[in-house]
């Protein structure tokens, strides 16, 4: 592939770059002397301040190359360079990652890369030390994991995340554990030189299901929500144990055998409660400190975004500091906050956070799979012992297996829904170790543990054979056995009024049969949050709307306006505005039109990949609307404020935020205005100087179907009037079952509510085909009044129109 | 548990009701227990004030359409088996029945969970969920946060979406369509009336 080509070629050249700068160790400053260099780059001799005392200069050095002064932060970067590129020629390649995980790719790419490294350097000079993955790679991760996680589904399948993660995570560790060890006795293992305890510490870094590597694997999957966050909830939660069981086994490992009495092993359990509700509680607390801040933040718009990856990265090191579980406490912070700070934050703060930290946590994890494979070329710990290593792997794969049959066995029996068996194998199946194990394993004491480096190589071989063999068989065994997908859902406002009304009945029923159930219970925190957390921690304007209903409305009607805008662009220029009778009507009509806006808009989600929308219906799909959110509002909003209406002032909340300033946006609108208002007036003056009657506009008259005008001050005499939608595009103009020769709708982007003078611009096709019938005739044209709408006003302004052609507009408030 | 069944001969026909309903021995037993509870008076029926006695269901927004959902259209007092009978709809749904074994539909199948939730909507009864009905639950729902114009918009866009003939109401047929998506068995049932 054409661009392929580049990049292989620039992989090689930061490769050797790698490998030249690594072979160059301990050069101070090369020096050189350029003379044929131009003179006349003063810039230049700048860089010849440091030379290391005591060399001789022998002239005026022009050009130095200053390696060590810039070594360590030119080898990070390279360092992140390198599986961004990796990355990028893996992606290129669709057809290998739709059988292969992108992981696994990036692990053989690390392989590649440490073989190179290898070869130019004879040792390993870069491989995942435990600081950079615990401490740097992994917080940006989880962080995003946090911030981004479901909360209600997290929270309803809570109970079962947190029997897997503690239960689960105790059992493999005691089983693999104790396993081996009886193996060892039994001689499997040949000469090995492994205590009890050791193995148990063995066994406890290796029990941890690893977020990294789950999310990476399940991501190409897509399997349905619920099986989803077990697993993922899981390998999040199980944290907790592993700290504390790595701590209290290596405390043991230490101590030795003999001191270890009942006193320890109750220190034991007490730790994992205050590792695991102390860590949380930290996560809170951050999030609470953010959730504050945020409501402070007006002024530092710009800023903003940044304080939220501050204080993740806090929460992470303070739990550490305090030797408490970090993913816990992280994980809890972005669970906690995401609501409010999203609910605090301008829109473009909102968006800005949200790619940032994908950014970082797919480079992050990139990273750590690439080193993962640098770290396998490593001839220290090509330690082989066909028992310990086979034997382990078995033990992982077998005993993950029975600990998930069982304990869903157990659960099931208190589950609305029960999982399903192949549910189960596939939750066992996505027990995917990672680099958490490994970096553990790397922590190890080898004073200590004499086969630090058997165990090292083992932990690799585990995380390879998870990640890369069983990310490979997860799809097709997914696939094979028919496990309920991720369904694409679409968004439907009744179905949304309708989960709102099943809640509210649930409850209900929940009192008459007199029980308190989930349904309350989750009532009665929904009450509270709002009553007390929604009030403390967030701004009060964006405390309005948080209603779910309205938010979905409002999504689909700016998409609405979206399509609409675009079709508008396609027939030139945004015709619309000239011409108001461009019937455009959203129904399913349209389809083939609309095929290709959807697809132009399906090219623009990028993130989500799915087959395109074949009409252009008022249903869209959920996965691609947070997509489409966020990439596209702003587009939507940029169109709306330059070309159409305003809405209204008050319900501009975090989606209607415009770029430019407020007095730009009453410019422009108003110029719109005046600018097709002199046009109206010329065809009405001319048709005023001949014989035909005025034209006039007929109000719509009142059907079920009123659409009430978005203007907010003018309310109280037009609760009959006519109406356009909330920020939506549909108004009855488009719609072509109304009665043409009865009404004349105004498009509500020639209204302006802040202004409030609205205009009446009929189309001159509209105009033509207005019956001339003297029970029709109503006056046409600047009137700004909007109580011309209404049938009882039509006949006392006709006498005064004739009198006033021209009133200027008016903008207070009272009409 | 031998009290429960002489407990059982006080509820009058209490073999059917469990065959109709599906509800255990034990649960029907609580329920009754329950039922006479609500019943102040001792009646042996109960009435619509017997329910407001509840607060929580005061304070729900759609609490009355549940009430009314309670009784048939026309009487103003339920007995037991009625009772039991609406409760009986949100029974989680028996995923190892046997298809072929019931002949009639059991209350907390699919379909008969969504029609009650129809029936929430539609307070007259007719068969649709016209847009004003639509519109009082919505206003119900979402009043206080939500202005008119809004609700009206609201209720406008969700009848486009799911009225498929363009009567303008959403028919039971309809309904049913836009919410096929929808896991009902989850969503309409309650743990504990198993």
């Amino acid at each position: 592939m054409h661009r392929c080509g580049y990049v292989h070629f620039w992989l090689l050249g930061s490769v050797m770059l790698i490998c030249s700068v690594s072979s160059a160790p301990g050069e101070a400053v090369l020096t050189h002397q350029r003379s044929s260099l131009k003179p006349s780059e003063p810039s230049f001799r700048l860089n010849e301040s440091e030379h290391a005392p005591g060399s001789n200069i022998t002239g005026i050095p022009i050009v130095t190359f200053k390696w060590h002064h810039v070594e360590t932060p030119y080898l990070v970067t390279v360092w992140i360079l390198v599986p961004f590129l990796g990355k990028m020629v893996i992606e290129a390649n669709h057809h290998v990652t739709n059988f292969i995980p992108e992981s696994a790719l990036l692990i053989c790419f690390g392989f590649i890369l440490g073989g190179i490294i290898w070869g130019a350097d004879k040792v390993q000079t870069f491989s995942l030390t435990p600081t950079t993955f615990f401490y740097y790679l992994l917080p940006p991760v989880i962080i995003d994991a946090g911030y981004h996680m479901p909360n209600k589904l997290f929270f309803t399948n809570l109970g079962a995340i947190l029997v897997h993660a503690i239960i689960g995570t105790c059992w493999n560790a005691a089983t693999l554990g104790l396993s081996l060890w009886g193996c060892q006795i039994g001689g499997a293992m040949g000469d090995l030189n492994i205590g009890l305890l050791q193995y148990l510490l063995f066994g406890s870094l290796m029990a941890a299901v690893d977020p990294v590597a789950v999310l990476a694997v399940f991501e190409q999957v897509h399997v349905n929500d619920v099986l989803f966050i077990m697993v993922f909830g899981e390998s999040l939660l199980n944290d907790g144990v592993t700290v504390v069981l790595f701590n209290v086994f290596d405390a043991f490992v230490s101590l030795g055998g003999p001191r270890i009495n009942a006193a320890e092993i109750v220190k034991g359990i007490v730790s994992f409660f205050v590792v695991a509700f102390g860590g949380s509680l930290v996560g809170v607390a951050f999030g609470i400190i953010i959730s504050l801040l945020t409501r402070c933040t007006k002024k530092v718009q710009i800023i903003e975004p940044g304080f939220v990856f501050i204080f993740g990265y806090l929460s992470y090191l303070t739990a550490d500091m305090l030797s408490l579980s970090a993913i816990l406490s992280t994980t809890f912070y972005g669970v906690f906050c995401q609501k409010y700070v999203y609910a605090n934050m301008d829109e473009n703060s909102a968006h800005t956070v949200k790619y940032a930290m994908k950014v970082f946590a797919n480079g992050a994890e990139t990273i750590i799979f690439v080193f993962l494979g640098i770290s396998a070329i490593d001839k220290a710990i090509w330690v082989w012992n066909t028992g310990f290593i086979l034997l382990t792997v078995l033990f992982v794969l077998v005993y993950r297996f029975i600990g998930v049959f069982l304990l869903t066995w157990i659960l099931n029996r208190h589950r609305l829904v029960p999982v399903e068996l192949v549910e189960q194998v596939i939750m066992s199946y996505g027990g995917l170790r990672g680099a958490v194990a490994y970096g553990l394993a790397v922590m190890l004491d080898e004073k200590r543990i004499q086969e630090k480096n058997l165990m090292i190589g083992t932990t690799l071989i585990v995380v390879y054979f998870t990640v890369i063999l069983q990310g490979i068989t997860m799809k097709p065994l997914v696939m094979w056995l028919k496990v309920k997908r991720a369904a694409a859902t679409e968004l439907m406002l009744l179905e949304k009024v309708t989960n709102k009304m099943f809640n509210h009945t649930l409850v209900a029923i929940e009192d008459i049969s007199g029980q308190i159930g989930d349904n309350y219970m989750r009532n009665k925190w929904k009450d509270f949050e709002k009553k007390w957390m929604t009030w403390a921690l967030m701004k009060p304007s964006a405390r309005k709307k948080q209603d779910r209903v309205f938010d979905v409305f409002h999504q689909l009607n700016l998409k609405d306006a979206l399509e609409y805008v675009a079709e508008g662009e396609r027939g030139g220029s945004l015709e619309f505005i000239r011409n108001e009778s461009a019937s455009l009507d959203f129904k399913k009509k349209f389809e083939d039109e609309y095929s290709e806006i959807m697809a132009y808009m399906s090219v623009n989600n990028g993130a989500v990949s799915r087959d395109p929308i074949p009409s252009v219906s008022l249903e869209m799909h959920e996965q691609t609307m947070k997509a489409m959110r966020e990439a596209e509002e702003v587009n939507a909003h940029h169109l709306l404020d330059q070309h159409l209406y305003k809405s209204r002032k008050q319900h501009r909340h975090r989606f209607s935020r415009s770029h430019f300033d407020i007095n730009t946006d009453e410019k422009e609108v108003q110029e719109i205005f005046q600018r097709t208002m002199r046009n109206r007036l010329e065809s009405f003056k001319s048709a005023k100087m001949g014989v035909t009657p005025p034209k006039t506009i007929t109000k719509h008259t009142k059907k079920e179907q009123q659409h009430k005008m978005p203007s907010g001050q003018s309310m109280g005499k037009m609760n009959k009037s006519f109406s356009g939608y909330e920020a939506g595009i549909e108004n009855l103009a488009f719609m072509p079952d109304l009665d043409p020769t009865g009404s004349m709708q105004i498009p509500p982007w020639l209204l302006a509510s802040e202004l409030d003078s609205s205009m009446v611009a009929p189309s001159p096709r509209a105009q033509a085909s207005l019956p001339r019938t003297p029970t029709n005739l109503r006056r046409l044209a600047p009137h700004f009044s909007t109580a011309s709408f209404m049938l009882e006003n039509i006949l006392d302004t006709q006498q005064s129109d004739s009198d006033e052609p021209l009133p200027p507009p008016r903008n207070d408030g009272s009409m | 548990m031998g009290s429960s069944s002489s407990s059982l001969n006080k509820i009058p026909n209490a073999q059917e009701l469990m065959q109709e309903t599906g509800f255990s021995a034990a649960h029907l037993l609580r329920l009754y227990e329950r039922f006479e509870w609500l019943d102040r008076d001792n009646r042996g029926n109960l009435s619509p004030e017997d329910f407001e006695a509840l607060g929580g269901l005061a304070m729900n927004p759609i609490g009355g359409r549940i009430i009314c959902a309670f009784f048939s259209p026309g009487q103003d007092t339920m007995d037991f088996p009625s009772f039991v009978r609406i409760l009986a709809h949100f029974r989680p749904t028996d995923r190892h029945r046997n298809k072929g074994g019931t002949q009639q539909e059991l209350p907390n199948s699919r379909n008969r969970k969504l029609k009650f939730a129809f029936q929430l909507y539609d307070m007259d009864r007719d068969g649709k969920i016209s847009r004003e009905e639509l519109l009082q639950v919505l206003r119900a729902m979402l009043g206080l946060q939500v202005t008119e114009e809004q609700l009206q918009s609201i209720a406008e866009r969700a009848i486009k979406e799911a009225d498929l003939d363009k009567d303008d109401a959403i028919s039971f047929e309809e309904f049913k369509k836009s919410l096929e998506k929808v896991n009902i068995e989850e969503k309409m049932s309650i743990g504990f009336l198993q």
